[in-house]
């Protein structure tokens, strides 16, 4: 008698012990985004403070060795470029989920939908090799110059986000109810009118989930940037010029900077942080709004 | 109600022709439908001209010289990375995988519905997994690296790339466990088990290859991984001595090859071997994806 109510005893201690271990292991997630934040701001923000928000945000020249740091050029430079992936990127994506949901016969689709798949699974850095060998020399050939530009940079990176768009897209146009296509169809209306003017619209919002965290991706992306953008520190002027984004700035300059340096850099990735923040923001916002 | 083949094909052309003579009316619609072909050619054209030329042009650069122990600047053998790649693999989901796991059979089988804290450890999940992997790198950087004290070092990686997979295995461990019908602890309590018990020897196995699908997509990320690892686990060219010492993976090994610009025949070979092992872990993922939707359906 006495020795089973020991045994309770021990499975009781157990019970509660493993329950705190799982809570301790949840709470690691919110662990983790406040040391990145404190650690991010801390050792960013005096850098902003030092260099002058005005300055640092809006200076157009970006001179580590006259201790100059302005990213103007580098925000500019990853606002254009994910603004060139987009326009490449969510025409191509939008209509090929649209291809996938409502055009495809099925034996196309058991091998079509996997390969966008591992789309998703491509790393950067192969990506990045890709452009590098492929559309750097091809862009160079076609409209001049080095060929390493923003137009190589935002063509890679729309193909980079297709699998975002179209696999987000696709679901959400999967979801819209059948009978919306078949009423437009008892309408008259043909099966491209029906999937265009009914289906498509009422899946508006789940696809412009989509788009915004290819957006995302666009932004936050690096290996493959650095390696077909030409990466020059200047204002962005023109298609076939080389640009430089924040996170291009990171990793390039980071290896040998000190000091100040090394302090602006990581104020870069604040800034790159504090955008990516929005836009996770606005995607749970938009993603609430197609729920409802 | 069979259709012989002459039927079926004049039933085909017949709709041909309908679909034809419908376009004839209205032209957007072929243009719409010419536009979501192309499209979708283009989608996959790229994709297949992206594994094609790489395996093309790297095959024949794949020489036993580059699977040599030894990395030297005459031979820059890629086995030293391929095998910290497998460490780091290793040692990263050693540490994310427990914590994911348990995280969210907290999530699922502890928490209360509507609880305040699952809200904000849902939100900083999602926040986690939207944070670009040059962030990451840049935080384990000050963190494991300055603030710790570890130095550029496999362990500082490995936490780092460890954060970076946490939501990734948090989230499909979460649908593995809700995809287990509540009559499972039912059963379980009913007979008497704690929760414990049920957890582990009732909710887990069916979920496990739920769960195996999620770390094997991990796995996909991590062999991938560049941006957070440069500044984390530095890039020596070496298998390290231990924990504490430096050394590069496949991907930032590629990275260092191709921007170099010395060796594209190696750089060639590498992303052969990177591209292999990604479609490989990638197969395997759906592999094991669609047996569980088939025993789904069976049940």
């Amino acid at each position: 008698m006495q020795e089973m109510q020991k045994n309770k005893h021990i499975n009781n201690i157990k019970e509660k012990s493993m329950h705190v271990v799982f809570l301790i292991a949840a709470c690691m997630s919110v662990v983790s985004v406040v040391l990145i934040c404190v650690f991010l701001f801390a050792n960013g923000l005096p850098a902003i403070g030092k260099i002058g928000v005005f300055d640092f945000l809006l200076g157009q020249t970006w001179k580590p060795s006259n201790d100059i740091y302005g990213i103007l050029p580098m925000i500019l430079g990853s606002i254009y470029v994910t603004a060139g992936a987009i326009i490449i990127g969510v025409p191509l994506g939008v209509l090929c989920a649209v291809y996938l949901a409502r055009f495809c016969p099925k034996p196309i689709y058991k091998i079509l939908k996997p390969g966008i798949e591992l789309m998703a699974g491509i790393p950067s850095v192969v990506y990045g090799f890709f452009g590098m060998v492929v559309i750097v020399p091809l862009v160079r050939n076609l409209f001049g110059g080095s060929g390493s530009s923003m137009l190589t940079a935002s063509i890679l990176l729309g193909i980079m986000i297709l699998p975002t768009i179209i696999g987000i897209s696709e679901s959400a146009l999967r979801a819209v109810p059948d009978s919306y296509y078949e009423g437009a169809l008892a309408l008259g209306a043909c099966h491209e009118r029906s999937v265009f003017f009914t289906v498509l619209p009422a899946a508006k919002s789940g696809i412009m989930a989509g788009i915004v965290l290819g957006i995302g991706r666009a932004i936050g992306e690096t290996m493959a940037v650095i390696m077909v953008a030409g990466s020059q520190p200047r204002m962005p002027d023109g298609l076939l010029k080389g640009v430089r984004t924040l996170t291009s700035n990171i990793v390039i300059e980071m290896g040998y900077a000190a000091d100040l340096h090394r302090e602006a850099l990581i104020a870069t990735a604040v800034v790159l942080f504090v955008f990516i923040l929005l836009i996770n923001c606005l995607f749970s916002i938009i993603k609430r709004r197609s729920k409802q | 109600m069979t259709i012989n083949p002459a039927q079926n094909q004049a039933i085909m052309t017949k709709r041909i022709i309908r679909k034809i003579k419908s376009y004839k009316r209205s032209p957007l619609s072929l243009i719409l439908f010419v536009l979501v072909n192309l499209s979708a050619i283009i989608s996959g054209g790229v994709l297949l001209f992206l594994i094609g030329y790489i395996l093309v042009k790297g095959i024949p650069n794949l020489s036993l010289d580059i699977f040599a122990w030894e990395y030297t600047s005459e031979n820059v053998s890629l086995m030293p990375a391929l095998i910290n790649t497998i460490l780091m693999t290793l040692l990263s989901l050693l540490i994310a995988v427990p914590v994911g796991v348990s995280a969210a059979i907290y999530l699922v089988e502890y928490a209360k519905r509507g609880n305040k804290l699952v809200k904000i450890i849902g939100v900083t999940a999602e926040t986690l997994s939207g944070i670009p992997s040059i962030v990451y790198g840049l935080f384990g950087m000050l963190f494991f690296v300055t603030a710790l004290g570890w130095g550029y070092s496999f362990l500082a990686g490995a936490f780092t790339l460890a954060i970076m997979i946490l939501p990734l295995i948090m989230r499909t461990t979460e649908e593995a466990l809700r995809s287990v019908p509540d009559s499972y602890r039912e059963g379980s309590f009913g007979l008497g088990a704690g929760r414990l018990r049920t957890i582990f020897k009732i909710i887990l196995p069916p979920a496990a290859p739920g769960i195996l699908a999620g770390i094997i997509l991990a796995v996909g990320r991590i062999v991938g991984e560049s941006a957070a690892l440069i500044y984390t686990a530095g890039t020596v060219a070496a298998i390290p001595d231990g924990l504490f010492s430096s050394g590069r993976t496949l991907a930032v090994h590629m990275y260092s090859l191709s921007r170099e610009g010395l060796y594209v025949g190696e750089a060639y070979a590498t992303a052969v071997v990177l591209l292999v092992l990604v479609v490989g872990i990638n197969l395997l993922s759906t592999k094991i994806a669609k047996k569980i939707s088939e025993n789904g359906q069976q049940k």
